[in-house]
């Protein structure tokens, strides 16, 4: 169905791809995995006509393509759904469903019946009932990306690259998008499945791909496959570090005698989160879980400033926080915060070094600004966290997701705050990226920081926190402290 | 973890790469030197030093409200009050000096130079209400400046009644038609305008936190920035460049009336944007105004040089301006591309 030969593709002058061959078969499921920055994510957007300067052939059912955009790739039945959806939050569900392929009455405008009707139609094709004139941004992720697949499915795609499309899924979403793609293989749409979860790749691929730095590495039908022959291949041999830091049982340490650095009484924010009262000791990880649309994600925004509370008192270190400040009041207080984006953290175009210090940059001016000095840091920080390619001058646009990520919390280890929020901290990484997550954070706690770590994956929260705290439907619903606790009981408590 | 660090770009970039993420700074360069070219092979008055001096001189008024300009829009928002807050200060320094016995104003005549300051401190108030109407309201600033534009028309319409009034402060007549040494005052603080402004939006704080805000804004929210008062800020150096730019502007032109500067506000933002700022924020600066100034002081003045029909002089204008547009806006999808790595 899809084949291409020798592909090889340079970000300002930093291979991303180098001479890989990948086949795609009609009807055909293809997990691919690989650490962050391996490649997969490049070779996809290649096929997607998102990137249209490459080395190498593409062939598509025997025929030669070269897509200079998304839309001739579209048009060549190539659909991708990106980790970071397209939806548009104002329109309907409706308008997001057809957008682009909006139904015409006789009269030439759109028709607003048959919109309805067929969006509606896909939806229950996809076992979804939800109700067509809601805007999309009211929906849960799940949901949204369900409406985004059925765009991209109505647009009549053969071919559809999902790209970590279970990492903000809570398991009953994820069972639904499995239950989705086995129907689609059933009727001959060929899948591209990227993701970290190497459970869930395993699962629902007829045949895995590995990358390793830009290249090909393995190729295996999945059910001769097991998890150790993809992290092996993954990481290659020279890297010995597997998952020891995530098991998923342990026992958390007791309670904290440390005193309170942050303090929230009452915080309420309508419709998002209620009541909500807790403390932050100095050197502890709090965890923050919940399903994907609990209010954690809400709540780790408020405190940061980003999202003002309606009600409710919050203090650092004793002092209280101007709620109503915004961020800028919230960062004096001392509070660092890291958003789930990446794009919301982060200027692409600038130079990695002044990503690093634009925190702390009342620290390090006198009266102007000092380049040198912030290079001096900045490269510091990137050399302790193994940021790739560690060149300070670079714009921190042209660096894969998990270095990115490494950069941003280079950030707040240079800046050093009394409180660090962090709201999904490894979404969409790799092990050993998560790894390095794991070890910067564990590293922060030693210097007596307060942390929260707000998350829906199960795994990141068990990983880093000493004390845990489920929120279900936006209120706080039970503690773990000083007990064993695992993936099942987390679960079971949202 | 022990890569060496290097601060040096990698070496292996290719050129053609590095031009691509140049574009925006070349296109305007290589236009003004093909234009200056073109202009000395047509135009023989055009090359000479007598005739490079007029053209700083008129791109001088222009220049100083260019810089705030640079300022909003790396911010990526807009300012339209720039010419009528210069208008409605030159008026108001006008008002407040005394006129000749045949100017017939009910004006408020101050001693001494008590009247640049309050000029000063008028345009500074238009400034600071535009930045709370955009910062505190959220009144998108193209709609707020559009508000102001008309603002700073009536009040300097009140203030004069459709009358002309001749006489500035001494120091500020001789700052805007003086000159020292053969060169004259306007361009000395033109230059000197531009200078600071590079010089703060390079070497301090603030400017970098206008290129972030301009870049990122919701970066700049979560590392803690002010947003807001980066911002209002702009707005506010935006209206204090254009009233020292009326200022100068009523002793360049010999006279202070209303609409005077109606064509500032065009010349201004063509300034900014012919010279590669770009429109969406973050990125150029103060050279690239200065580029840009340059390129159209050169057209302006080569076409009367080589006897263009003054009529389609405006036309080439426009299609000047919009061949700008199509380069900001290209390589502004250049610097896209190239940022989506994986």
């Amino acid at each position: 169905m899809l084949e291409l030969r020798g592909v090889a593709k340079r970000f300002a002058g930093v291979a991303a791809l180098q001479g890989v061959d990948f086949t795609l078969a009609a009807g055909e499921v293809h997990g691919l995995v690989g650490e962050n920055g391996a490649g997969k994510s490049t070779l996809m957007k290649v096929i997607a006509g998102v990137h249209a300067e490459y080395e190498g052939e593409m062939r598509l059912a025997g025929r030669p393509v070269r897509f200079r955009s998304p839309r001739e790739a579209r048009d060549a039945g190539i659909g991708m759904v990106h980790q970071e959806l397209s939806i548009v939050p104002a329109l309907s569900v409706a308008e997001n469903v057809m957008l682009g392929a909006q139904p015409l009455n006789r009269l030439g405008l759109v028709s607003w019946s048959a919109m309805r009707r067929q969006a509606e139609r896909q939806l229950a094709a996809f076992g979804i009932a939800v109700d067509p004139a809601a805007p999309a941004g009211s929906l849960p992720l799940g949901l949204q990306q369900m409406v985004e697949l059925a765009r991209v499915l109505l647009s009549g795609a053969r071919i559809l690259i999902l790209d970590e499309p279970t990492s903000a899924l809570s398991p009953p979403e994820v069972e639904r998008l499995f239950g989705l793609i086995d129907r689609l293989r059933a009727g001959g749409t060929s899948v591209v499945f990227i993701s970290h979860f190497l459970d869930d790749i395993l699962r629902v691929s007829d045949t895995v791909t590995v990358f390793r730095n830009g290249r090909r590495v393995a190729t295996a039908p999945a059910r001769d496959v097991g998890k150790p022959w993809l992290i092996g291949h993954m990481i290659g041999a020279s890297h010995g570090r597997l998952e020891e830091s995530w098991t998923a049982e342990l026992d958390l340490p007791p309670r904290s005698t440390a005193p309170a650095v942050l303090e929230a009484e009452g915080l309420s924010a309508e419709g998002l989160f209620e009541d909500a009262s807790f403390r932050i000791h100095a050197g502890e990880v709090l965890g923050l879980y919940g399903f994907m649309g609990s209010g954690q994600l809400e709540l780790a925004r408020a405190l940061s400033g980003k999202l003002p509370p309606g009600r409710g008192r919050l203090t650092v270190d004793g002092r209280p926080v101007r709620l109503r400040g915004g961020t800028p009041a919230a960062k004096r207080a001392g509070i660092a915060f890291v958003p789930e984006s990446r794009r919301a953290m982060l200027f692409a175009p600038e130079p990695v070094y002044r990503n690093v210090t634009i925190a702390m940059l009342e620290r390090i001016h006198r009266l102007l600004l000092r380049p040198a000095e912030e290079r001096r840091i900045a490269g510091e920080q990137i050399r302790d966290l193994g940021v790739r390619p560690p060149h300070v001058d670079l714009p921190v646009g042209a660096l894969s997701g998990g270095n990115q990520q490494k950069v941003a919390l280079a950030r707040w280890l240079a800046h050093l705050p009394r409180v660090l929020l962090l709201s999904e901290p490894t979404r969409g990484m790799d092990v050993g990226a998560k790894d390095d997550v794991v070890r910067i954070i564990r590293g922060l706690r030693e210097k007596g920081i307060a942390i929260l770590v707000a998350s829906s994956e199960p795994e990141t929260v068990l990983s880093l926190a000493d004390r845990i705290l489920v929120m279900r439907r936006g209120v706080l619903a039970r503690e773990f402290a000083g007990e064993p606790v695992g993936k099942d009981r987390l679960l079971a408590a949202a | 973890m022990s890569t060496p660090v290097t601060t040096a770009a990698p070496a292996s970039t290719p050129l053609r790469d590095r031009l691509r993420g140049q574009l925006r700074n070349l296109a305007p360069f290589a236009t003004l030197i093909l234009l200056v070219g073109l202009f000395s092979a047509l135009a023989p008055s055009f090359a000479t030093w007598g005739n490079l001096a007029n053209i700083l001189q008129q791109v001088s008024i222009t220049a100083i409200i260019a810089v705030g300009l640079t300022y909003v829009i790396l911010c990526a928002e807009i300012d339209l009050s720039v010419a009528s807050v210069a208008n409605a200060t030159g008026i108001l320094l006008a008002f407040l000096t005394v006129q000749d016995a045949s100017v017939n104003i009910a004006n408020l005549p101050l001693p001494g130079l008590l009247a640049i300051p309050l000029a000063l401190l008028g345009c500074l108030a238009l400034g600071a209400v535009t930045a709370f109407g955009v910062t505190r309201i959220g009144i998108p600033s193209f709609i707020m400046t559009l508000a102001m534009l008309q603002i700073g028309n009536g009040i300097g319409a009140l203030l004069v009644r459709g009358q002309i009034a001749y006489t500035v402060p001494d120091l500020v007549l001789t700052l805007g038609s003086g000159s020292i040494g053969g060169v004259p005052w306007i361009v000395i603080v033109a230059g000197l305008v531009l200078l600071l402004g590079h010089l703060v939006l390079t070497y301090t704080r603030f400017g970098r936190y206008v290129y972030m805000v301009g870049g990122n804004r919701e970066a700049a929210e979560h590392a803690g920035v002010g947003v807001r008062a980066v911002i209002g800020a702009v707005m506010v150096i935006s209206a204090l460049c254009s009233g020292l730019a009326g200022m100068l502007g009523v002793a360049y032109f010999g006279s202070a009336q209303q609409n005077q500067f109606d064509n500032y506000l065009l010349d201004a933002i063509s300034a900014v944007v012919v010279g590669g700022t770009s429109l969406f924020g973050g990125m150029g600066g103060i050279g690239n105004t200065i580029i840009g100034l340059l390129v159209l002081g050169v057209l302006n003045n080569g076409l009367d040089h080589i006897r263009m029909d003054s009529f389609l002089k405006i036309l080439i204008r426009g299609l000047v301006l919009l061949l700008a547009l199509v380069i900001n806006v290209y390589a502004q999808r250049l610097r896209s591309q190239a940022r989506v790595a994986g």
